[in-house]
């Protein structure tokens, strides 16, 4: 680390530090109850208390990674991430063709279209009642919601991205003598997979959000259900617990889909139009 | 090789309610190898000529001909180059170039032979593996000639392809494209409103008049190559093109003023 990023890292770390010291000293001090906000050396003992095995290692507990993993967190988060992903590729899933063939058929985008328009608005959470109403409890409300949330974003910058592409591509490869195949699959769909992977990146956000409120009504596991059930308990150090982990754990979705969309898009970095 | 036949050509195209005629009773034989230039004031046609050759669009009435074929859609048999360059960005300089050629359903093998042997041609060795947004747009021209060529196209399509690019890479690739055209034998037919660049590369310079878009003088450069634009000749020419595209010009200036004043 050189001088400049040491500055630079020293310069960001003031405000959290000086937030830290100041919610430290409120509880050290005594100025506000505990009950309502714990003081942020409860909550990280809190947190290591969640993260680490309810149980201890013994040699019939089997692989100690599996052990080491065994805590309420990891157990937590990975319910949340399972749901997360397998929601979203349902609704992605059905987004992308759907989105394909209304971007390129007029005649499919306007018989979908008003439909689309009329569904778009209505939040995720809206649909909560009748996704207990038809699902019931348990995962499958949870996944029904996340797809719906994953859908819309993907099936709208499908759309997009196929409309955008440049016609001058297009006459590029019908010089060639390209075929309608070829075209979709070599011109269009690379042309577009910007603005599709920009649209998966906002419905794993979206899914991510439409995790948490599933599991705090649907479901009684996750992220979202753990902090709820802390708060019946008065657990104001873990709720503050589970809040950081579900924020380090969307951190970590988002800087994984921007890894993924700089490796898929190499060619893309820095064009200028 | 291939000869273009252009008969009765007409298009007319209808913006807003009212029809421009955008080319008039346009005739014109192109011979096969011929390196033809197109020349005049925007708005005068010479890239919808281009694009009626190329397929992209329709004569109003006329037809026009490609080695005795009607032309009825866009196809490999006439490469086209654009000012823009048209490169598929996502792609590597490499796959730009065999694009044509696995549509086309090459062997792989007589792929690589095709596309080692331009990229060497054009200098582009040593980017095979960059991508088009690497390159300087002299380059990117290159790429596209390259895989215009690669198709071993009897005709190119050239709409100002070096318009966007400073007069000395201009004038380099003026150079390259001429020393291709002597290897490949292609018909050119080469889109561009600058006056000099016509006299540099045509055989023939056809000047065409603002709307309607006609041909106003068909004129042959019978001079050697490689062509001096100091030479007193070179300048005879350049004046009297010069002059004819003027007024060309000038037309459409009057044209714009008075679209202007009419609001």
């Amino acid at each position: 680390m050189n001088l400049q990023t040491m500055k630079r890292a020293l310069h960001g770390a003031i405000v959290p530090v000086a937030v830290l010291l100041i919610w430290q000293a409120m509880s050290t001090f005594g100025w506000i109850n505990p009950q309502i906000l714990p003081s942020p050396v409860a909550v990280l003992v809190k947190w290591y208390e969640y993260l680490i095995p309810m149980e201890a290692y013994t040699p019939d507990s089997g692989n100690y990674l599996l052990w080491m993993l065994s805590g309420e967190l990891p157990h937590d988060a990975w319910a949340s991430l399972s749901r997360v992903l397998g929601g979203f590729a349902i609704g992605a899933g059905l987004a992308l063709p759907l989105g394909l063939l209304m971007g390129t058929n007029k005649t499919v985008y306007k018989l979908f279209d008003p439909l689309v328009q009329v569904l778009r608005p209505i939040p995720p959470i809206a649909y909560i009642p009748l996704a207990i109403l038809w699902f019931g409890l348990g995962n499958p409300p949870a996944f029904f919601l996340i797809s719906i949330g994953s859908f819309f974003p993907v099936l709208m910058n499908t759309i997009a991205g196929v409309r955008q592409v440049d016609g001058i591509y297009i006459r590029a490869a019908r010089n060639l003598g390209a075929s309608q195949m070829t075209m979709f699959r070599r011109v269009i769909l690379p042309a577009a997979t910007p603005y599709i992977l920009a649209g998966a990146r906002i419905g794993m956000g979206t899914a991510f959000i439409v995790v948490i409120v599933a599991e705090m009504i649907a479901v009684n596991s996750g992220l979202g259900f753990r902090i709820l059930e802390a708060r019946e308990y008065f657990w104001s150090d873990k709720i503050i617990a589970g809040m950081f982990t579900i924020g380090l754990f969307g951190l970590a979705i988002d800087i994984a889909m921007n890894a993924l969309n700089n490796h898929l898009l190499q060619w893309h970095r820095g064009l200028e139009h | 090789m291939t000869t273009i036949n252009i008969n009765a050509v007409n298009k007319v195209f209808t913006t807003g309610g009212n029809d421009v005629i955008a080319l008039k009773d346009i005739n014109l034989e192109i011979a096969s190898g011929e390196f033809i230039c197109l020349l005049g004031p925007s708005g005068c046609g010479k890239s919808t000529l281009l694009n009626a050759i190329a397929g992209f669009s329709h004569p109003s009435s006329g037809q026009i001909l490609a080695g005795g074929k009607l032309i009825t859609e866009p196809g490999p048999d006439r490469g086209m180059v654009f000012q823009e360059y048209a490169l598929f960005p996502w792609m590597s300089i490499e796959r730009n170039i065999a694009f044509g050629l696995e549509i086309a359903g090459k062997s792989a093998p007589e792929i690589k032979e095709r596309v080692d042997m331009l990229l060497n041609m054009l200098g582009l060795t040593e980017f095979r593996a960059r991508y088009p947004k690497d390159l300087s747009g002299g380059m990117r021209q290159r790429v596209a000639i390259a895989r215009v060529l690669a198709l071993d196209s009897p005709i190119m399509l050239m709409d100002e392809p070096f318009g966007a690019l400073d007069a000395l890479t201009r004038r380099n690739l003026q150079d390259e494209l001429l020393k291709i055209w002597k290897v490949f034998g292609t018909t050119i037919v080469f889109v561009t409103h600058s006056i000099e660049e016509s006299i540099y590369l045509a055989d023939r310079t056809i000047v065409m008049t603002y709307r309607p878009g006609t041909i106003k003088r068909d004129v042959a450069i019978d001079l050697p190559r490689p062509r001096d634009p100091s030479d007193p000749e070179f300048n005879r020419l350049k004046r009297m093109l010069g002059e004819m595209v003027m007024e060309e010009q000038q037309r459409h200036h009057n044209a714009e003023t008075m679209a202007i004043t009419a609001d």
